[in-house]
């Protein structure tokens, strides 16, 4: 056990001493391994950003029940009185038409624009949180919808808008950007597995003749591997290292520019760092695909490498 | 410790390097392969280290069937001998020292023990004060010696030597004969292949004599 440690050890601090050694070398791989890793990552951090923002508007549904204009305040109080004992729902909220062009003319820029108006336009409306139902999401869409029918077919009913529209295509939107990402990170990942490939490639190479007498005065494989195996998964791990950091400054650079601009809709928008978790997986991952690289070109080429 | 039995070696286009040898050495045995250049030395040594396969028959080694082992068991056969070869394979990019602890890099040894043992045979040959140097600026009779150091660093049971003369003058080569003649009193096996007949007579030890792959009488 101490010598399979001090193997590792060894191994180790000869693929860092060889990284020391070959500072040009070096930098260049950690960069490129950087860049290609910072364009999934940095978009993976964008996307959680906007699926945060989308999650505080839709996280349990809602329904906004508009009544025809025509209709009276008692119908608008029998509807409150149905809805308030339907067992799906939680709260109803009246909202009547005059409160409504209040809070139009508290809007920054819509205050003329509501003033302006002679008569009202805006009807009566209920707003109504129903209880965050189980199921899977179809279910609890399905219900919801269900809901939102039962109360078209009132006739002091003008329009039930179920889960807002943008909501539902924010996520769909969300969803295509993973898959659109988790394309990108394989192919980049492929990448990072060919860079680190080829730099082992060259290392072994110009380390022939020690590989030869190691072989020679009876190293097993698994001592030759080992430094290089090292080696790939320092890269890999470096490069991610690299990564983070262009996506920290990126998002860092970005985040007051997109606040301000956030800020002019009446946003609290702001641009996240990836979360704890996530960064830790990007490192794990890169220093696995540079391990995976090393070992795929020392496999291929050590075979080549028989003392004679 | 060593032994052929019917072994030929074809290599993979040549015609046969070795044919039919049998023979058989002892544990603590001192023997020299001879034989002109091209007689099938070096093929015999290497089938020994299992650097080459037999494409018939057995060779044995300290009761392992070299030609049948498994590729993995390979290294641990091979931290049994002492190579030296021709063409001595030191590295120039360490220091005569670290070329010496390469084999104990590997073992089970801690730093200190290893450290203690690689000047032991650097002392051994005769090389104590130059640790610190390159390979590169000793004479070709140190850097035979040193081949030698790193070779018995590991205190294999077997020392192989291919032309451990060649190249160098008579008192360098009397100094690495001598050093063959050290660990041999002390038990080690020692197999040598020299095309230097002068040599072979002052040894006066067993010789198995080459001509054509053949082993002759
Ligand atoms: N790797 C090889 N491939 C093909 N032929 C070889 C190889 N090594 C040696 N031979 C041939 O085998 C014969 C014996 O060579 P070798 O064992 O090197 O003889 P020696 O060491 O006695 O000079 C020679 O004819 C040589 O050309
Ligand atoms: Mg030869």
């Amino acid at each position: 056990m101490r010598a399979w440690l001090r193997q590792h050890r060894r191994a180790a601090a000869a693929a860092l001493a060889r990284m020391v050694a070959h500072k040009a070398a070096t930098a260049l791989n950690l960069a490129a391994i950087g860049i290609a890793l910072a364009l999934p990552a940095g978009a993976y951090a964008l996307l959680e950003s906007l699926r945060a923002a989308a999650a505080g508007v839709s996280l349990e549904p809602q329904l906004a029940v508009y009544l025809k204009p025509e209709a009276s305040r008692a119908e608008a109080e029998a509807l409150g009185a149905r809805l308030a004992k339907a067992p799906s729902v939680r709260e109803v909220r009246f909202v009547p038409r005059e409160q409504a062009l209040r809070e139009l003319q508290a809007v920054e820029g819509l205050a003329e624009l509501a003033a302006a108006l002679e008569t009202n336009p805006l009807p009566d409306a209920f707003v109504v949180r129903l209880r965050p139902a189980s199921g899977s999401a179809e279910a609890r869409a399905a219900a919801v919808e269900a809901l939102a029918g039962q109360l078209r077919a009132f006739p002091a009913v003008a329009h039930v808008q179920a889960d807002p529209l943008w909501a539902r295509r924010l996520a769909a939107l969300v969803a295509l950007g993973r898959l659109a990402i988790g394309l990108l990170a394989a192919l980049l990942a492929f990448g990072l597995i060919a860079i680190t490939f080829n730099t082992i490639r060259l290392q072994i190479l110009t380390q022939r003749a020690e590989i030869e007498v190691a072989k020679l005065i009876g190293a097993t494989d698994a001592f030759i591997r080992r430094p290089f195996l090292y080696l790939g998964a320092l890269q890999g791990l470096g490069g991610g290292a690299v990564a983070l950091a262009l996506v920290w400054g990126v998002l860092a650079a970005l985040d007051t520019a997109v606040a301000e601009l956030a800020a002019t809709y009446g946003s609290q928008f702001r641009l996240r760092f990836l979360e704890p978790a996530d960064a830790a997986a990007i490192l794990a991952f890169s220093c696995f695909l540079g391990w995976v690289g090393a070992l795929m070109s020392v496999s291929r080429h050590l075979r080549e490498m028989e003392p004679t | 410790m060593i032994s052929f039995s019917g072994v030929c070696k074809r290599y993979p286009g040549g015609r046969e390097a070795l044919h039919d040898v049998t023979f058989s050495i002892e544990r603590g045995e001192f023997v020299f392969v001879a034989g002109h250049t091209g007689a099938g030395k070096t093929t015999l040594l290497k089938l020994v280290a299992a650097l080459e396969r037999p494409s018939a028959g057995a060779v044995i080694v300290a009761g392992q069937n070299v030609g049948a082992l498994r590729p993995a068991a390979v290294p641990y056969l091979r931290r049994n001998l002492g190579l030296v070869f021709q063409n001595q394979k030191l590295l120039y990019d360490r220091s005569v020292f670290d070329n010496v602890m390469l084999p104990l890099a590997f073992g089970d040894l801690p730093e200190r023990e290893a450290a203690r043992r690689a000047r032991a045979a650097l002392e051994k040959v005769g090389l104590a004060g130059r640790e610190r140097a390159n390979p590169i600026e000793l004479s070709g009779g140190e850097q035979q010696r040193l081949a030698i150091a790193r070779a018995v660093v590991n205190r294999p049971a077997v020392l192989l030597a291919d032309e451990p003369t060649a190249n160098l003058d008579a008192a360098a080569a009397s100094a690495v004969l001598e050093l063959f003649a050290a660990f041999h009193r002390v038990g080690v096996t020692v197999l040598i292949a020299t095309h230097d007949e002068g040599l072979i007579a002052r040894a006066g030890h067993r010789v198995l004599r080459l001509a054509a792959g053949r082993l002759a009488a």
